[in-house]
């Protein structure tokens, strides 16, 4: 009787400190720019929030659409209004699961190669993606960075022929955060 | 005992684990932000009065408005196209909730300046909003030469004020709603029974038809007794259409004033109208105005 409350008190316990690995931010930094010849845009939103559950790999980030700065507060109102359409799509999430949860040590220092599957959802579209990025251990905080790529088109944002010379086929995306334990 | 301990123990192991299957961002709890409406109208005018929107803080708008004679004119005139009144203008940006404008008209050669103030934005979420107010003050300086030069002319004679509130509500994406009460000064009047001060009242709205092209409507109505001289209410529709950093603003209306005391109290002619020899003639005038944006300060925190 005693060993299986022992028993039954251990996993309980166990399940809690696997539920303490969680770590948060909402301050993440998102940047994305679309550069071409004609035109350089760049949006900056610096209040992304994102849960990574460190026992089981999973992630999700969410961005609120309008939180997006530009220099032009013209080309601003176009993006939520004509191109995003923030009213209708507020956020955009990724969801996703490291695959190569087995070679991160959350309770070491160092810096780890992290990749990631998901579903990544802009503009009401949701796609299954894969995205990498680096993952850095350092005083119990995790320092994430990653660079990847998103085409307009992907997500039925329609660019009208009158400025696709001035927004890019392929809009450059990063992202920065460090989250912190995420105490429950 | 025994059994009821495991029991307990088990639905607690399981609670644990099913609430970890949630969604992860549900974690950190809902925050509540206020979500400000934006974008009513796709510029700051409607037509030829004021919209809700101010030019964003930091930002300069140009603005070139022509309007032309009667279309009613022959082909001789190209439908009224040779003959045009224009204004330039500028409009700044000062904070989110504060811009000013100056211009100049062809039309009697009149300075204007304006200062609006936005006192209520219409918002959802944390702080719920129904509608947008704000107020403008705008005035005219008349500098074209007196007709009567030997008369003791003043130079307050010259000078018009207008106060106005702009009301609106974005109803959807696609419509917008905007009442206009104003009151229009006039230091010099014509005759002793003209009001120094009219009181009207201005209805606008907008609907999109597509992302980048609005129908615009405006009207402005000047209850009877106050103009005693030959007087139309002013009634414009157009379309604004949206490439890049310009809007261009077409439309239909019946002045060829675009100072709110030329338009409010002096349009002369309605859209249809009899003349003395009670033929059906049309006041309706072609227009635009062009805007351009450019960003002379960049804005804050984008580092």
């Amino acid at each position: 009787m005693k060993k299986i409350i022992f028993v039954f008190s251990a996993l309980f316990l166990l399940a809690h400190a696997g539920q303490a690995q969680k770590f948060f931010t909402r301050d993440a930094k998102i940047k994305f720019s679309s550069e071409t010849p004609m035109e350089k845009i760049e949006g900056l939103n610096k209040s992304g929030t994102c849960v990574l559950d460190a026992a089981t790999g999973k992630m999700e980030w969410k961005v609120l659409i309008k939180g997006f700065l530009f220099e032009k507060a013209l080309m601003q109102e176009h993006f939520n209004e004509n191109y995003l359409e923030s009213s209708v799509y507020p956020n955009a999430q990724y969801k996703g699961q490291i695959t190569n949860l087995n070679e991160v040590k959350f309770n070491q220092d160092g810096k780890y190669n992290v990749k990631t599957s998901g579903k990544l959802t802009i503009h009401g579209v949701e796609r299954d993606v894969n995205m990498e990025g680096t993952l850095k251990v350092s005083n119990g905080n995790l320092e994430v960075l990653s660079n990847f790529v998103i085409k307009p088109e992907d997500y039925k944002i329609t660019i009208p022929s009158l400025v696709k010379d001035n927004i890019a086929k392929e809009i450059k995306v990063v992202v920065s955060a460090v989250l912190a334990p995420l105490k429950s | 005992m025994k059994r009821i301990l495991t029991l307990a123990l088990a639905i607690l192991f399981c609670s644990q684990w099913l609430s970890a299957q949630d969604d992860l961002l549900s974690m950190l709890g809902e925050e509540k932000t206020t979500d400000y409406v934006t974008a009513s109208f796709k510029t700051d005018r409607i037509i030829n009065g004021h919209s809700i929107e101010n030019t964003a803080p930091g930002v300069l708008d140009f603005k070139i408005s022509h309007r032309f004679g009667p279309v009613r004119q022959s082909v001789y005139d190209f439908f009224g196209l040779d003959g045009a009144t224009i204004r330039i203008g500028f409009d700044y940006g000062i904070t989110n909730r504060l811009m000013v404008g100056i211009g100049r008209n062809s039309n009697e050669k009149i300075f204007d300046g304006f200062l609006k103030y936005r006192i209520l934005r219409q918002s959802t979420g944390k702080r719920n909003m129904p509608v947008s107010l704000s107020y403008l003050i705008d005035g005219q300086i008349k500098t074209v030469k007196f007709s009567d030069s030997e008369r003791d002319n003043k130079f307050s004679s010259r000078l018009f004020y207008t106060h106005q509130l702009l009301l609106a509500r974005k109803f959807n994406n696609s419509l917008t709603l905007q009442l206009m009460p104003t009151l229009v000064h006039r230091n010099l009047v014509a005759t002793p029974e003209d009001k120094n001060d009219v009181l009207a009242m201005g209805i606008g709205g907008r609907i999109k038809l597509t992302k980048r092209v609005a129908f615009n409507a405006e009207y402005y109505y000047v209850p009877d007794g106050q103009i005693t001289t030959n007087f139309a209410q002013s009634l414009s529709v157009g379309v604004d259409i949206e490439t890049g950093g310009h809007v261009f603003q077409l439309h239909f209306t019946n002045t060829n004033d675009m100072t709110y005391k030329g338009f409010i109290t002096e349009t002369q002619e309605d859209w249809f109208f009899k003349n003395d020899e009670d033929r059906l003639l049309s006041g309706i005038r072609f227009g635009f105005n062009i805007s351009r944006v450019f960003t002379v300060k960049k804005p804050k925190g984008l580092e």
